[in-house]
């Protein structure tokens, strides 16, 4: 018998406000008031703190999940609008005894869900029996027709899981939801475990919590069983930046090494998917899916679907990919279907749910029907077929007898009128646990969502997973779209448990892992974030130049800053150009697309440019205000190119980056010699351009004070050694691209290949002399002809 | 009667595609005795990186085809022997129309022939509430499914006008009511909403259409087009009959079955999704020619 104990005194107000509601259960405290023993090491920490001590505690979580940039995307917000993470640093503390309870009973649940989607895919005797109603299948969205009659690849639908669980008043916990599609999550519950970290450095080893890292480490070892050729890649399938849980997707993906792409990523030849990389296409055997089955493959399921790839269903079909979990899996989330389970676990296996879901009804037959409209108070009703609970979509629904969402009904009216679409549920109440609330613990409804990955040994259960907490007391109000927050679950061993990391132990000789081929929109996009950083850059220097010069300078040369900022959409007359702040959104958002290639403070620096330059847009007047705002950002934009230049891993990645990079400084500088450069060009555009080219030592000291024609091009043209100028560039650019022949391998040259060696040659054989205007000019059109040579190229 | 049916659609682009992948549903079905497939060939040019042939959930024979090179354009022929016989329907055996919810809810089949695949919304088939109120208007309490379906073939066939210029591939079907003219295409659509919409199952037929010259005139080659009809499920012993609301009839000999499916959207002659820039031109000729009889 564990050691009861009240809940400690404290000279803080922590516990004055605790006390668990009229028949509730919850979590911290028993129904006497008593401490349940799983929070004893907790408890006894935070009540040794002070205020203030709690206070900074919490804080180091907070500022932990905004320097790792974790964010969750509001849903169906038209803008983007990504909102931060709402972490509530006190965890859900469970001892292993009822954790026990909940392994035992979704790995139960997973194999009875393993059993009906393949029958539902296959033979259909549970329809044909009368399990389950036909009605419900055949007019069900989540039933993709073209995966009747298909085995999985790997034998098995479903790989991953997720289950939404709560405690009832009886004590016991219930499945409330089951997600089986594309279910989100885990990156969240590993980056609050990472949070309360923070939060709680040394008290988590001390209090036997269990890892997380064991239950990755074996799913992704079982992601890699399940490939066919050991060459053949794992990747994440995301619908995109867009989605809710764009961030999370990214987060799992670095952290399982994993590649994260997007349909367009994808394609299939000879009913064989493939990844589209610089290489070529390489195949990939496994593909997590985190884009809902519906929208995978344009052809053959939802036909608006512009993030799928077009043959998926091919290649599923010829049995060359398996799919974690297999197209078609969100039937299973059915609400419906909760009504018929336990009576489908009992005649399949002759074993009763070991935990029970919530109590449904099919408003199909006539006895059910009668009995919600009897009950309609203490129920939720919503769509059959929905894969919702009922509050959380837009669809009518009706709370405690409460109907919303259509007019002009009554509810018995509407359950008459739509039977067979609608289902009810019983209104759970769920257990409360802590949550901080200006300095003292109060009791706030939460549940659970917990991990169940397929591995050689069944089902392994992620022994933690997340809490989500509900703002009031209204547990139908547990939507974190509404508002709710997240906590971290613990789950306490009775043991000590061993420190685990995603890292295998050695098993053989050391062999240094080579990087995968780079997916080609990934290059795509590393190659306009190098050329809009640069061409951000470029322009600062312009509309410094501009401004400084205003009064002073005379009008032809004013003009012809404005004519080269106006190539670039940019009106000198505003202070800070909005085609300047374009164009550093554009680079946020090129980065913003290959977010899982991007170190967190690469991300941090170039947020925090565009927030630094919406500041100053607010503020900045034309003239001296304007030239020490633009140096201002010069400096913050300096910062993040040596960020990326500094730590880059010298793979594909920063080859096409540093091409970019190059190939838009080249064009830049080309332009605005041939326009100072040409026969009449206005006085004093010999110095704009030393001055835009940053090379104003060097010239002083290399050429005295005179700025002449021939010392401009030399230094600025021809000069290998200075890296303002468009010699040094080309031969970046040459040398980037001959380390990415290097892994075309022996073969014809192409066409960009073949470009670049002809201009860089070019450049190479020309004299100051020989390079007058209409060399520059040509050369100006030559280079910014390399970009769509260089998309033929590679961009498979 | 046989008949030889050639099908040919093209498609021409302004610029190269890079790649294209596409679903073809062309080639007539096999019914058994009411038609018989005697041959039936399908050619694709440029020829594809890749094929399969392979049959749909409904029981379509669809083909699906890619292309890993630039390519103009492409185009498909479609060549076929199909044995047609007229099998009236007893419509006597139809299944009241009180009695209808009732058996479709103690329906336990998933087959591809299943009355419940062809009762909820689809696609290009939302409920629709003047079509709904349409429908009801010509019902009467003691009408048997198989009654409720002619009648209403007859009443949309009187209540629009076939105007092949008013409305696109694209248009929906409730569009084409509410302004009263479309092609066959909508006629079906409208027709499967209204059934749907008063509870009998319905779904789309897509197909050929055997025509005639006008009186005295040479048949011209290629003057024909591909047709759409509609399906509707009468009860477990008539099960399903087909009905023409564009020419107010049931269908028989003249109409070749080519594909079911619950809308367009599942028989579309040609799906597809192309990488590359510009617009498209189409072209489509089929020639519907009686060999014997």
């Amino acid at each position: 018998m564990a050691r009861k104990a009240a809940l400690p005194k404290t000279d803080t107000q922590l516990f004055a406000r605790y006390a668990p509601l009229p028949g509730v259960p919850d979590e911290l405290a028993d129904a006497s008031g008593a401490m349940r023993p799983a929070w004893g090491p907790f408890i006894q920490h935070i009540s040794g703190l002070s205020r203030a001590g709690v206070d900074a505690a919490f804080a180091r979580g907070d500022q932990h999940l905004a320097d790792a940039g974790v964010f969750f995307r509001k849903y169906g917000e038209a803008e983007v609008n990504a909102r931060d993470w709402p972490f509530s640093p006190v965890p859900v503390i469970l001892p292993q005894s009822d954790w026990s309870e909940i392994e035992a009973g979704l790995q139960q649940r997973a194999d009875l869900m393993e059993d009906v989607v393949a029958d539902l895919y296959g033979p259909n005797r549970l329809v044909a029996e009368g399990h389950l109603p036909a009605s419900l299948i055949a007019q069900n969205p989540e039933w993709l027709r073209p995966m009747v009659g298909v085995r999985p690849n790997s034998g098995y639908f479903l790989h991953f899981l997720a289950f939404e669980i709560g405690r009832g008043p009886d004590g016991r916990w219930w499945v409330l939801a089951d997600r089986t599609d594309a279910p989100s999550g885990a990156g969240f519950a590993l980056e609050n475990r990472v949070a309360a970290g923070r939060v709680f450095p040394d008290l988590m080893a001390k209090s036997n919590v269990h890892r997380l890292a064991g239950f990755f480490r074996s799913f992704r070892d079982a992601l890699d069983r399940l490939r066919q050729s050991p060459t053949a890649r794992v990747c994440i399938l995301t619908p995109g930046p867009l989605t809710d849980t764009y961030y999370e997707q990214a987060y799992i993906a670095r952290y399982l090494g994993l590649s994260l792409l997007e349909g367009e990523d994808l394609t299939v030849e000879d009913g064989q998917l493939r990844i589209r990389t610089v290489q070529g296409l390489a195949p990939i055997d496994v593909l997590w899916r985190r884009m809902d089955g519906i929208w995978a493959d344009p052809l053959e399921l939802r036909e608006d679907s512009a993030l799928g790839t077009p043959g998926l269903m091919s290649a599923v079909r010829q049995g060359h990919v398996t799919m974690v979990n297999a197209l078609g899996a969100g039937i299973l989330e059915t609400q419906a279907l909760m009504a018929f389970l336990p009576a489908i676990s009992l005649h399949l296996t002759g074993q009763k749910l070991k935990l029970p879901n919530v109590a449904t009804w099919w408003c199909g037959s006539a006895a059910e029907l009668a009995h919600v409209r009897r009950n309609a108070g203490r129920m939720m009703i919503g769509q059959a077929m929905s894969t919702r609970l009922p509050f959380e979509t837009n669809a009518p629904h009706a709370i405690g007898g409460q109907l919303s969402g259509v007019a002009g009904i009554t509810l018995d009216g509407w359950l008459a009128a739509n039977g067979a679409g609608l289902m009810a549920k019983e209104l759970v109440t769920l257990s409360t646990t802590p949550v901080y609330d200006d300095g003292a613990l109060v009791p706030r409804p939460m549940s659970l969502r917990v991990f169940l990955a397929r591995t050689n040994q069944g089902w392994q259960v992620m022994p933690g997973g997340f809490a989500r907490v509900g703002r009031s007391n209204d547990t139908t109000a547990i939507s974190m779209r509404n508002g709710g927050s997240v906590a971290d679950v613990w789950v306490v061993a009775d043991t000590k448990v061993e420190a685990e990391t995603m890292l295998a132990a050695p098993t053989g000789p050391f062999v240094r892992a080579q990087p995968g081929p780079l997916p080609s929109r990934a290059a795509d996009n590393l190659f306009w974030l190098g050329r809009y950083i640069e061409r951000t850059e470029g322009l600062l220097r312009l509309v410094r130049a501009y401004n400084s010069r205003l009064g002073e300078a005379a009008e032809p040369l004013l003009t012809t800053i404005r004519a080269r900022l106006k190539l670039y959409q940019i009106d000198a007359s505003e202070p800070v150009p909005r085609g300047l702040r374009d164009t550093l959104g554009s680079a946020v958002y090129s980065a913003s697309q290959i977010s899982d290639r991007f170190s967190v403070d690469g991300w941090s620096a170039l947020k925090d440019m565009e927030k630094s330059m919406a500041r100053i847009a607010a503020k900045a007047t034309v003239g001296n205000d304007a030239a020490h705002v633009m140096s201002v950002m010069l400096r913050k934009v300096a910062g993040f190119s040596g960020l990326i230049h500094d730590n880059m891993y010298r793979a594909e990645g920063w080859q096409f980056l540093t091409i970019g990079r190059s190939l838009e400084r080249a064009a830049m500088i080309t332009d605005l010699l041939a326009a100072v450069c040409a026969p009449k060009a206005p006085e004093g555009g010999l110095d704009l351009a030393i001055e835009v080219g940053d090379s104003i030592m060097i010239h002083r000291q290399r050429y005295a004070v005179i700025t002449s024609r021939a010392s401009v091009i030399d230094l600025l043209g021809l000069d290998e050694r200075n890296p303002r100028s468009l010699r040094f560039h080309l031969d970046v650019i040459r040398a980037r691209v001959s380390d990415l022949a290097s892994l075309r391998g022996p073969g014809e040259m192409t066409e960009f290949e073949r470009m670049v060696l002809q201009l860089q040659t070019s450049i190479t054989l020309h004299s100051v002399q020989s390079l007058d205007t209409a060399a520059l000019l040509a050369t100006y059109s030559a280079i910014l002809d390399l970009s769509p040579a260089l998309g033929a190229a590679y961009m498979h | 009667m046989i008949y030889d049916i050639k099908l040919r659609i093209s498609y021409d682009y302004t610029y190269p595609a890079a790649v294209g992948r596409h679903i073809a549903c062309i080639l007539p079905r096999d019914l058994g005795p009411g038609q018989r497939l005697i041959a039936g060939l399908l050619d694709i040019a440029p020829r594809p990186h890749e094929r399969v042939d392979r049959v749909d959930f409904f029981g379509n024979r669809v083909s699906e085809f890619s292309f890993r090179n630039p390519h103009q354009g492409i185009a498909l022929i479609m060549t076929a022997r199909i044995d047609r016989s007229d099998l009236p329907p007893r419509l006597t055996d139809s299944a009241q129309l009180s009695d209808l919810a009732r058996t479709l809810a103690n329906s336990a089949d998933l087959g591809p022939d299943s009355p419940l695949h062809f009762v909820s919304p689809s696609v290009r088939v939302p409920p629709n509430a003047a079509m709904t109120a349409f429908a009801s208007a010509h019902l009467t309490a003691a009408m048997s499914v198989a009654e409720a379906v002619l009648a209403l073939n007859s009443a949309l066939y009187r209540h629009m006008k076939f105007d092949a210029k008013a409305t696109t591939v694209d248009t929906p079907a409730s569009e084409a009511f509410a302004k009263r003219h479309g092609v066959c295409q909508d006629f079906s659509h409208i027709l499967i909403t209204c059934l749907r919409g008063i509870g009998i199952p319905a779904g789309y037929v897509s197909g050929f259409l055997r025509t005639l010259p006008p009186p005295g005139k040479p048949r011209l080659e290629g003057a024909d087009a591909m047709h759409a009809w509609v399906r509707a499920w009468c009860g477990p012993r008539l099960g399903w009959i087909e009905v023409d609301p564009t020419n107010d009839t049931l269908a028989g000999r003249d109409h070749i079955v080519v594909a079911r499916g619950r809308d367009y959207t599942d028989v579309a002659p040609i799906k597809g999704v192309l990488r590359g820039s510009g617009r498209q031109k189409s072209r489509q000729a089929v020639d519907v020619v009686p060999v014997a009889g």
